[in-house]
């Protein structure tokens, strides 16, 4: 129920939709009233909504300052 | 898209943390946190490190109660179109699931989003459509984005969201099981942000940290809890900062607090939990299924119902018992005939437990 898919914004529909990808040749059209996305925007999906934008550069950051943690 | 992944570090982690030479108990309340640590082999490897994680009241299918699940088998009955969820269907009542009355002829429609219960209901605007809707914060701003947008006249919805921080409360003031960390469910958080935690580091001395799903996730917010407990913290930090936000997600927020109330509520296996229920505002009242039907409902409110004989969810989840524990599992109860919820949702733990590593 909380398993929340990410997705890439790719068009945008009607005022509370748009039509993501989920990258394995999925399209789906969701709905996008609980967050501001914008074309080639990552966000998570979770039962036909996006529910927030993903950060992919901190996705990477998080990596980075973990080890630096690890190492202090 | 988006498999944080790292060997090396996993690597150091597992060893770092097998050096400490810790017994712990974590616990963490979300289906898809088990789903990656027993499809993983992480929960074996971190008991291999002193460390033990229980799996709480985190399946939403789970922790819907008997008299919740006879309601909507009920107006089932009474020709109501039900649309729900995926693994509701299979839950079974006192004498039957949905499936059977959906055998029987019954309408009930499996759907992937209240938007496509809305879309049954425009197509029949004749017929009660019954949308029983399931969840935590997650799941709940998706139902007042659509209870908002005034959906037809005979939609209606049967809310049994719960809210997770007060379950976590009742774990620690029941104090039935010592939990030396709480790893939160990063899609809860990406919804009601760090807040709403801080209470429990406060008042119960608890360490917690908010975790996403990739294994990696998963270690680094263990390793993360081992690190307060060493320095004798409690707080709550964040590992998932790719996506949850210190605030949450504001616009789903309002959303929930626009058309929901909290009110006392049971979880299966828990006595009432103040505030840990969602129900609608009294202005959304017409697409409230329990007013709209009060008369009809009348008979399961003042009956009690219990759990299914035999069956051990209750224990299951509180993380007083792993779902091997229980006598049943893989002998009476197997997914394809679950005698109790945890076996027949894809987040329970009896089910996760069996479908990767069989019978006990
Ligand atoms: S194995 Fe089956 S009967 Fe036992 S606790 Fe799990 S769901 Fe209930």
């Amino acid at each position: 129920m909380c398993l929340s898919v990410p997705a890439q914004v790719i068009e945008i529909g009607d005022k509370e939709h748009a039509i993501v990808d989920y990258g394995d040749g999925t399209q789906r059209k969701v709905n996008v009233t609980l967050v501001d996305a914008k074309i080639g925007d990552y966000v998570l999906v979770h039962a036909g909504f996006a529910i927030q934008t993903i950060d992919e550069k901190e996705a990477r950051a998080t990596i980075d300052i973990f080890k630096e943690m690890m190492e202090g | 898209m988006f498999h944080l992944k790292d060997k090396d570090l996993a690597k150091k982690i597992v060893d770092d943390v097998k050096k400490k030479n810790l017994t712990l108990r974590f616990m963490h309340v979300c289906g898809t946190h088990q789903d990656t640590l027993v499809k993983n082999g992480l929960d074996i490897l971190f008991k291999e490190c002193g460390i033990e994680i229980r799996q709480g009241p985190g399946c939403p299918v789970c922790v819907t109660t008997p008299k919740e699940i006879e309601k909507i088998l009920l107006l089932a009955r009474k020709n109501k179109i039900i649309a729900t969820f995926g693994d509701m269907i299979n839950v079974p009542g006192e004498k039957e699931s949905l499936r059977d009355l959906k055998e029987e002829g019954h309408d009930i429609r499996m759907v992937y989003s209240i938007e496509d219960a809305i879309k049954i209901a425009e197509e029949n605007r004749d017929k009660d459509v019954v949308f029983m809707a399931i969840g935590f914060e997650t799941t709940a701003p998706t139902t007042a984005s659509v209870i908002i947008t005034d959906p037809p006249p005979n939609f209606s919805i049967l809310s049994c969201h719960r809210l997770i921080p007060p379950a976590l409360k009742a774990i620690a003031e029941m104090g039935e099981l010592k939990i030396d960390g709480f790893i939160e469910p990063g899609h809860v958080s990406t919804i009601i942000g760090l807040m709403p935690y801080e209470f429990i580091s406060e008042k119960y001395k608890i360490p917690q940290v908010i975790a996403g799903f990739e294994p990696i996730d998963l270690l680094m917010g263990v390793w993360m809890l081992v690190r307060q407990i060493e320095k004798g913290e409690a707080i709550v930090e964040n590992e998932y900062t790719r996506v949850v936000k210190r605030e949450g997600n504001l616009k789903a927020l309002s959303a929930i607090n626009e058309v929901f109330r909290m009110e006392d509520s049971k979880w299966r296996g828990f006595p009432v939990i103040l505030n840990s229920g969602m129900k609608l505002k009294k202005r959304f009242e017409e697409h409230d299924a329990e007013k709209r039907f009060e008369d009809e409902l009348q008979e399961i409110n003042e009956k009690e119902f219990s759990e299914p004989e035999g069956c051990r969810c209750g224990e299951v989840l509180r993380g007083l018992i792993t779902s091997e524990e229980c006598p049943l599992f893989g002998k009476a109860c197997v997914p394809s005939k679950p005698v109790g919820p945890c076996m027949v949702s894809i987040e329970g733990s009896c089910n996760i437990e069996y479908r990767y590593k069989g019978k006990s």
